[in-house]
């Protein structure tokens, strides 16, 4: 079992507490979005095009309204709605902007996106009403992948974007690259093409929407990572005031980037209920969420790279082809995975020449966006495959070649221009390794079964400020957090994050992050989240930047507060405040004489009730406020993940008999729960590699509209992960934490990969494609396992 | 209109009389007619298992059954788990002790389910514990914790040590 860790004598940070969000999760007294009731609450469902791509004649809602329970029934006509366009700052030749109406107009572009939407007094009554809608559609030739989508005279998904393009750019030609390439004695080639993936949380996405006479406010509850831009960008579709917009988010089912996007239907309830002045709730069905909900990952790439004959990297030469489907995601845009690809792409490896193209390419396919690791997984996957055809070329271990490769001395900034903060890339890969060796699985591997081992080796910007946002050119530009913490005349305190648990323990850790700052217990400590009234403003959670940056706007407010207490003490004891410091158990007292001292509790007590007694200059209550970004290009988590799998050559089924995770995510707030999200993405990047796909036929219909047929893995398929952790403190946030949410992720589908192809070394076969298809494995065995 | 049906059914222990439509199912029954939203609802087709109850003891999805179909039936979902003061049973603290939930929405359907298994075979090794796990989807823990937690609870059921 796991044994709580406790580490560092007195302080909260560092120490695996009892989770804050256990006991109502685990008493079912948890509140997500569906289990909000209001008084004359209805209930939303959409009409969803069936065709994948068409002309609408007519939407025809009269049988609709006639249903026993249905209330209202609306088209994009009747509500009348702005769009949601998410924009970059680049040229026309890079970028076409694109927007995307909360309801179809004209044309729908795929399978599941809605055309109307209707209000009925249960969910039941609602899918009847659904079922009476009459929508007619002129067929359109659908482009349902994207080499369809490239050729020549294809039918556009979007008149303005020719060749069916929304991103185009060529970044990083290094001068000289093609006589690298020309001279270099090994170059090996990688093209790979990745599966469509669904995130899929497992609370699907929903709202509820009410308008409150009395705060003259459109209250959404919604379960989104990202409240602030939800708010934004309905109010800006219903023509409000973002005054008039409050956007709250209960406890969240999960997220992992599926819900830090605004979605067209959350927009849509919330005018529902704006023009019938009645609560409108809209919760996903499982169909909906399969079918209609942001996917990713469709990604092909081709790549070639350079070696010297020991096996070092010489050069780069990448062009990336991602499957954007239907529409570009606010605020990310369709960017989202070709720019990240395209800027990072070299990994941990010391590239001297790169070149790359990366494109977003727009089919009738359900839209994308981001989804824990945007890209990492697949360009990882291909460095990681180059590596280790270079190795297998050059007669060097896969371990060695990495070796000789990877970044050691840091800062290093890199081809792609980004400067790494330090890591332990070496040291990472070194121990992994070791334990694999050291357990024996080398021994086992040459027992004469189909084992083989793989490994990745990976690092992952994890904080992400605006300056790495800006250099995308996004229009919108994340990055920032702001955090206010107030004391109260108890003394206890309330801080409040930007940032959005949806299941990363934002209520524990951010409370660790606090009490220690300010030296309380963490049972003084309230985290406030999630609520666009009560946060002054906040950027949400992806791109694991919570602890990084959410984390530690909340330790600089802290900081401040405990100047004030700081202040008020050494004017209430006749001191320096120079000579007072904050005592560790919840107090300020004299440094030198430190019996002397003032519990919060009694600061409080002046700061709120008895305020003539406080210095000059100072005013009443207690509040700081603190903003955090992040300087240069952020910081870097890493990790080495290695896999031991055995195949199967009757069914080309693949065993993961070991996996073995190496990681570094800095200083580590609460280990338990750091191995949690290890544990939980690598069992994500498993099913990348494995099992889920996102399939459709020819004419652009979902072939996975249920979970019999997305194979999301159970217990049976996911093994037990043996994780070490290595620690290089982050240099610039607090308590030296990098990120650590989507590593596993990241690191996991590569050295699936990687294993399956050792274990097929003899057989001729390499397979780079994901999900790895059981009758690939099965076709590269026959015949050398009878 | 859909004709209404008057269905008794007994939910932790506990007679509740309802006037509902006979296509209603057990789940909605429980979370919006009954308020006992502990039990989620995660594909409504039987696979993520997010809806599991115990009916007579045994785990059930309550999203495949219709409220009319269980009348004579026990039902417990997991708010029976805890005592009335809101202090855990032993399975719950497992799950906590083990960083067995993160967001918490599946968690219920498997505490439910553990909870029904555990009766019906206290001796379960560890083994057998995965593969009933492995009935429900849950997408943030990767399942290791899940197992650990039941797996514990279980040798500490059987130590007579529980929490």
């Amino acid at each position: 079992m796991n044994e709580p860790h406790f580490r560092r004598d007195g302080a909260w940070v560092g120490a695996s507490v009892p989770r804050r969000e256990d006991p109502r999760l685990l008493a079912g007294r948890g509140r997500f979005v569906d289990d909000v009731a209001l008084p004359g609450m209805l209930h939303a469902q959409f009409v969803r095009s069936t065709v994948a791509h068409g002309r609408i004649v007519a939407v025809d809602l009269d049988e609709v309204r006639a249903v026993p329970g249905v209330v209202a029934a609306f088209s994009a006509a009747d509500l009348g709605l702005g769009d949601v366009t998410a924009l970059l700052d680049r040229p026309p030749h890079e970028f076409v902007p694109t927007s995307m109406p909360v309801l179809a107009r004209d044309k729908v572009r795929f399978v599941g996106e809605p055309v109307a939407i209707v209000v009925a007094r249960d969910p039941y009554a609602a899918e009847d009403g659904v079922e009476a809608a009459v929508v007619e559609y002129e067929d359109l030739d659908p482009v349902v992948t994207d080499t369809a989508a490239l050729a020549d005279g294809a039918p556009l998904v979007h008149a303005e974007a020719p060749r069916n393009t929304l991103v185009d750019v060529s970044l990083f030609a290094t001068e000289g690259i093609d006589e690298v390439f020309a001279e270099a004695p090994c170059v090996v080639r990688v093209r790979t093409k990745t599966g469509r993936q669904n995130a899929l949380p497992l609370e699907t996405r929903g709202v509820v929407a009410s308008w409150d006479d009395r705060d003259e406010q459109l209250h959404v509850q919604t379960n989104t990572q990202i409240p602030h831009q939800v708010r934004t960008v309905l109010a800006s579709c219903a023509g409000l005031a973002e005054k008039q917009v409050r956007v709250t988010v209960p406890d969240m089912g999960g997220g992992f980037g599926q819900k830090c996007v605004v979605g067209r239907e959350e927009i849509a309830a919330a005018a529902a209920a704006l023009r019938l002045r009645r609560p409108v709730k809209w919760i996903e069905d499982r169909r909906d969420a399969l079918t209609a909900a942001f996917l990713a990952r469709e990604q092909r790439y081709d790549v070639r790279a350079a070696f010297d004959a020991d096996g070092h990297i010489l050069g780069l030469d990448a062009d990336v082809v991602c499957d954007m489907g239907a529409y570009s995601c606010y605020p990310f845009t369709a960017g989202i995975e070709p720019l990240m690809a395209s800027a990072e792409m070299p990994s941990v490896y010391k590239v001297p020449a790169y070149r790359v193209r990366g494109r977003a390419i727009t089919t009738n396919k359900a839209p994308t966006g981001p989804y824990r690791g945007v890209s990492r997984p697949q360009y990882v996957m291909v460095m990681e495959r180059l590596m280790e055809r270079a190795a297998r070329e050059l007669g060097i271990d896969p371990v060695e070649i990495r070796r000789r490769n990877v970044i050691t001395v840091f800062p290093y900034t890199g081809v792609n221009r980004i400067t790494y903060d330090p890591g332990s890339y070496r040291e990472s890969l070194d121990l992994c390794e070791q334990v694999l060796r050291d357990e024996g699985w080398y021994d086992v591997r040459d027992s004469g079964r189909v084992i083989g081992i793989g490994y990745s080796c990976f690092s992952e910007r994890t904080g992400y400020g605006s300056g790495a946002f800006a250099q995308r050119k996004m229009r919108v530009v994340p990055g920032f957090d702001i955090s206010e913490i107030r004391m109260d005349v108890s003394g206890t305190v309330s801080a409040t994050t930007g940032t959005m648990s949806h299941g990363q323990s934002h209520e524990t850790t951010m409370a660790q992050i606090v009490a220690d700052r300010l030296g309380l217990d963490i049972a003084q400590v309230k985290i406030v989240q999630g609520d666009t009234d009560r946060i002054t403003y906040g950027w949400g959670s992806f791109a694991s930047r919570s602890i990084t940056i959410g984390g530690s706007a909340v330790a600089a407010a802290s900081e401040k507060l405990g100047d004030q207490l700081r202040e008020i003490a050494a004017h209430l004891l006749d001191a320096d405040v120079d000579g007072c410091e904050l005592d560790g158990a919840g107090g300020v007292r004299l440094r030198d004489d430190p019996a002397r001292r003032l519990s919060f509790a009694e600061l409080a007590d002046v700061a709120y009730l008895r305020a003539h007694l406080l210095p000059k200059g100072v005013g009443p209550g207690l509040s700081a406020t603190a903003s955090f970004d992040v300087p240069g290009d952020g910081t870097f988590s890493n990790a080495t993940h290695g896999v031991v799998v055995e195949l199967d050559p009757g069914t080309g089924g693949v065993e993961i008999l070991r996996y073995v995770c190496v990681e570094d995510c800095g200083v580590a707030i609460h280990p338990q729960i750091v191995e949690g999200q290890c544990r939980g993405g690598i069992a994500q990047g498993i099913a990348g590699a494995l099992f889920e796909q996102v399939t459709y036929d020819d004419a652009g219909q979902p072939l996975a509209p249920s979970l019999m047929e997305y194979k999301v893995p159970t217990a049976a398929e996911i093994p037990d992960i043996v994780i070490h952790h290595l620690e290089t403190p982050c240099a610039f946030t607090a308590n030296g934490a990098k990120g650590a949410g989507e590593g596993g992720t990241i690191g996991a589908p590569a050295a699936v990969l990687n294993a399956v192809n050792d274990a097929l070394r003899g057989t001729g076969v390499e397979l780079d494609d994901t999900p790895i298809s059981r009758e690939a494995v099965h076709r590269a065995l026959e015949g050398t396992h009878g | 209109m859909a004709e209404i049906q008057l269905v008794e059914l007994t939910v932790n222990g506990e007679r509740r009389d309802l006037a509902i439509e006979p296509r209603r199912t057990l789940v909605d029954v429980l979370r919006h007619d009954l308020g006992l939203t502990g039990t989620h609802v995660g594909c409504e087709h039987g696979i993520c298992g997010a809806c599991t109850v115990l009916v007579d003891g045994a785990p059930v999805r309550a999203c495949l059954v219709f409220a009319a179909q269980v009348e004579d039936a026990d039902i417990r979902t997991v708010e029976s788990l805890s005592a009335p003061d809101g202090s855990l049973s032993d399975l719950q603290q497992e799950f906590s002790a083990h960083h067995g939930l993160q967001c918490g929405f599946c968690t219920p359907g498997f505490l439910m389910l553990a909870e029904g298994f555990l009766a019906e075979r206290p001796d379960a090794t560890k083994e057998e514990i995965r593969e009933v796990v492995a009935s429900n989807l849950c997408r943030c823990t990767g399942y290791q914790t899940i197992v650990e937690a039941v797996d514990t609870c279980a040798a500490r059921r059987r130590e007579g040590t529980c929490a």
